[in-house]
């Protein structure tokens, strides 16, 4: 009967997880569940995160305790219809342990991948490479203030067919600190170098929020290279920018300050973890780190707008092109997205804020599947 | 970033600053391996627990050097050598030994700005070694950052991890001022991840370990990893803490300790130097002056009792505070309130 039972398991969100912790059971031992319902929380060194039921069915028992930490793939609970016999499951139990315990530490050995250092003219960037496969690379860009580890819900879930490419823009995470002028522009030419030196010669571009923007330059400077345009929040196609935000990103030094301004980023603010808060304390630490997001903001927003008007690069893109906004964005208005032609599709997500990668992870993984097909 | 130890973090701070800037140099015993001896070999200690180990190789005599057996002369001359426009890095071994050299710290690197209206800078970094646990006996086991703390002028640092210690070590060395920056003994092999790059950690300006709404821990270098310990035990049963390491000891981030005092209404202080005229009573009077309306509980102390530290293992053991003695302190100004709510 085992094919009536459904093991769930600590799920992997982002390359670097090995480990999470089981925050909180959502439902009872016992209680019916949906697909795709929400039943527990799982709590990484990075975010806290729902975990999404696998399956529909009962859930028979719960392994993994509230606040126990275990390795991904860990088995947490069984899910089976009411038919199946208790001893069923426990048979089931005992033999998923035991192959999990033989099987895990060649697992998260092989899955592991560090990001690696390139040189890049003058500059080092961090670069996190994964997958393999024919099909054409993706590359992901990030945000003002963000880095790789942004797309630790979406990177993987790319990587089965292809090789796919993140990295930390100049100013940002571990590559150097050095912003040039701080323009998309500036940003698009290291972007087009880093593509040269790993030997992509075309990809799908995924740009989130000043990310965007830098897609759209490197698509006005170097079309041949981009394969296609994936735009999340973008800048570059309005005015408006929520400068509490930038500014506040800058000076808040102390956690309870930055957790606010963090704020923003999201709609369901439980998302931003006390991790996150402190990982982006101690990135601002660094040195020339600070003065590197100055730089940015001066060059990109200037007097509280965005500088630069990309919509005519996007319009007359030749490659396909996705807009994907979260509803309640409060960094970027998705009201930005309007008045575009119809040959580039707008996925708006109900309740989402800026960081639509990270809080509506499932829906942006299909739709990047989908334009990069 | 890797995983490095306590005394790799420190090393690497030490490193990159003198990457950065030639003015900064070292000095102390046996920091470079007995290169002053006609027997000694190179780089063959970097100081007696090998933190500086590799910087005499990388650097030279010229700026890594050992001194005679004389903490007078040799801080006396790193005092001089910061007001005279250099930044030394001066290793005192034990902070034990301070008494040898007491006046140079605390009349003279400690004076300088005030007394020449403040037109003289002393960037003076003194790094010694603290604390118990180390079967070092009574001579080479004291916490001594309540005697620099006392003394206006000078700012004390006292790290709980290799994180902070790298982080603080890079902001002492770029302070204008004299800076004590003391480093636990027990701890040269923790290890945590640490930036590769450079990073500085501003003076002054607490640190949250653990956030909750019950208690409020003050602890202190060592002591921060015992009461993060006793707050997760005590998570599991409930009661949920606030672990504050205030980093440095002067500047004191009071308001970080009064607004958590605020919020909780109890409050444990764990500190490992002697117990009169200590962190915890200043941190304690601090309280009872400024926040005595939050307060549910009376302040409780975690602290050795009053006498030289014990070289007798279990002795020692007895002598220094520990995760269980901050629980059960913990427990107890819960319990206090129970008891009152009771009658």
């Amino acid at each position: 009967m085992t094919d009536l039972i459904t093991p769930i398991t600590m799920p992997k969100f982002g390359l670097a997880m090995t480990e999470g912790k089981i925050t909180s059971w959502n439902i009872p031992s016992g209680a019916q569940v949906e697909a795709g319902q929400e039943i527990a929380d799982i709590e990484t060194t990075k975010i806290t995160n729902g975990y999404e039921s696998p399956a529909s069915g009962t859930l028979r028992r719960q392994i993994a305790t509230e606040g126990e930490t275990l390795p991904v793939g860990a088995l947490l609970g069984v899910l089976a219809e009411p038919a199946v016999s208790d001893a069923d499951i426990d048979a089931f139990i005992a033999k998923f342990q035991a192959d999990f315990s033989s099987d895990s530490a060649a697992d998260t050995q092989a899955d592991h991948a560090e990001p690696i250092m390139v040189s890049v003219g003058d500059l080092t960037l961090r670069v996190q490479e994964a997958g393999q496969g024919d099909a054409t690379p993706v590359l992901f860009i990030h945000g003002f203030g963000g880095d790789l580890g942004n797309w630790m819900l979406n990177q993987n879930a790319l990587s089965t067919d292809r090789r796919t490419v993140s990295f930390d823009l100049p100013g940002h995470g571990g590559s150097s600190k050095n912003v040039g002028d701080g323009t998309p522009a500036g940003f698009a030419a290291t972007t087009a170098a880093l593509l040269d030196k790993l030997e992509i010669t075309s990809v799908h571009v995924v740009g989130h929020s000043l990310g965007g923007a830098i897609a759209l330059e490197l698509a006005k400077t170097c079309p041949q290279k981009v394969a296609s345009l994936s735009l999340i929040a973008p800048a570059g196609l309005g005015q408006g920018i929520n400068m509490d935000f930038i500014d506040g990103f800058i000076s808040a030094d102390r956690r309870k300050t930055l957790e606010l301004v963090l704020n923003y980023l999201v709609h369901d603010k439980t998302l931003i973890s006390r991790k996150m808060v402190e990982d982006i304390i101690r990135f601002k630490r660094l040195d020339g780190a600070l003065q590197g997001l100055q730089t940015i903001a001066k060059a990109c927003f200037p007097n509280g707008r965005q500088a630069e008007d990309l919509r005519p690069v996007l319009t007359s893109f030749a490659g396909p092109a996705q807009i994907i906004w979260g509803e309640a964005d409060e960094i970027i208005s998705p009201n930005d997205a309007r008045n575009l032609p119809d040959t580039i599709p707008v996925t708006l997500l109900p309740q989402t804020g800026h960081m639509p990668q990270l809080e509506k992870a499932a829906d942006v993984n299909a739709a990047l599947i989908k334009l990069a097909k | 970033m890797s995983k490095k130890s306590f005394r790799q973090a420190i090393n690497e701070a030490l490193r990159q600053e003198m990457q950065r800037d030639p003015r900064v140099i070292l000095m102390g015993e046996d920091i470079a391996g007995g290169q002053g001896g006609s027997a000694g070999v190179v780089d063959a200690w970097g100081g007696v627990l090998g933190v500086t180990k590799g910087l005499y190789t990388e650097f030279g005599a010229e700026r890594v050097f050992d001194t005679p057996i004389s903490e007078a002369s040799y801080i006396g001359a790193a005092v001089g050598a910061a007001a005279t426009g250099l930044r030394p890095v001066a290793e005192l071994m034990f902070v034990d030994f301070v008494g040898c050299c007491l006046d140079q710290i605390m009349n003279q690197a400690a004076k300088f700005r005030y007394m020449f209206g403040g037109k003289a800078r002393t960037p003076l970094v003194i790094r010694a070694m603290y604390g118990a646990g180390f079967n070092a006996a009574a001579q080479h086991s004291q916490a001594l950052y309540p005697l620099f703390t006392h003394i206006p002028g000078l700012k004390v640092v006292v790290p709980s991890s290799p994180y902070e210690a790298k982080g603080l070590l890079i902001e002492a060395i770029r302070d204008d001022d004299p800076v004590i920056f003391l480093e636990n003994k027990v701890m040269y092999d923790d290890e945590e991840e640490v930036p590769d790059e450079p990073y500085s950690i501003p003076f002054g300006e607490a640190n949250l370990t653990r956030e909750g709404d019950d208690v409020t821990i003050v602890a202190f270098g060592r002591m921060v990893n015992f009461a993060n310990e006793a707050a997760d035990r005590l998570e599991k049963d409930g009661i949920s803490c606030t672990v504050i390491d205030p980093r440095t000891t002067s500047p004191l981030d009071s308001a970080t300790i009064l607004e958590c005092v605020e919020d909780t209404g109890r409050l444990v202080i764990v500190d490992e130097s002697s117990p009169r005229c200590n962190m915890a009573t200043d941190v304690a009077a601090l309280v009872a002056e400024q926040a005595f309306d939050a307060l549910k509980a009376p302040i409780r102390q975690v602290v050795p009792p009053h006498t030289p530290v014990p070289f007798a293992t279990v002795l020692e053991k007895l002598y220094l505070p520990d995760a269980a003695r901050i629980e059960s302190a913990v427990r107890s100004v819960m319990a206090y309130k129970k008891a009152k709510q009771d009658a």
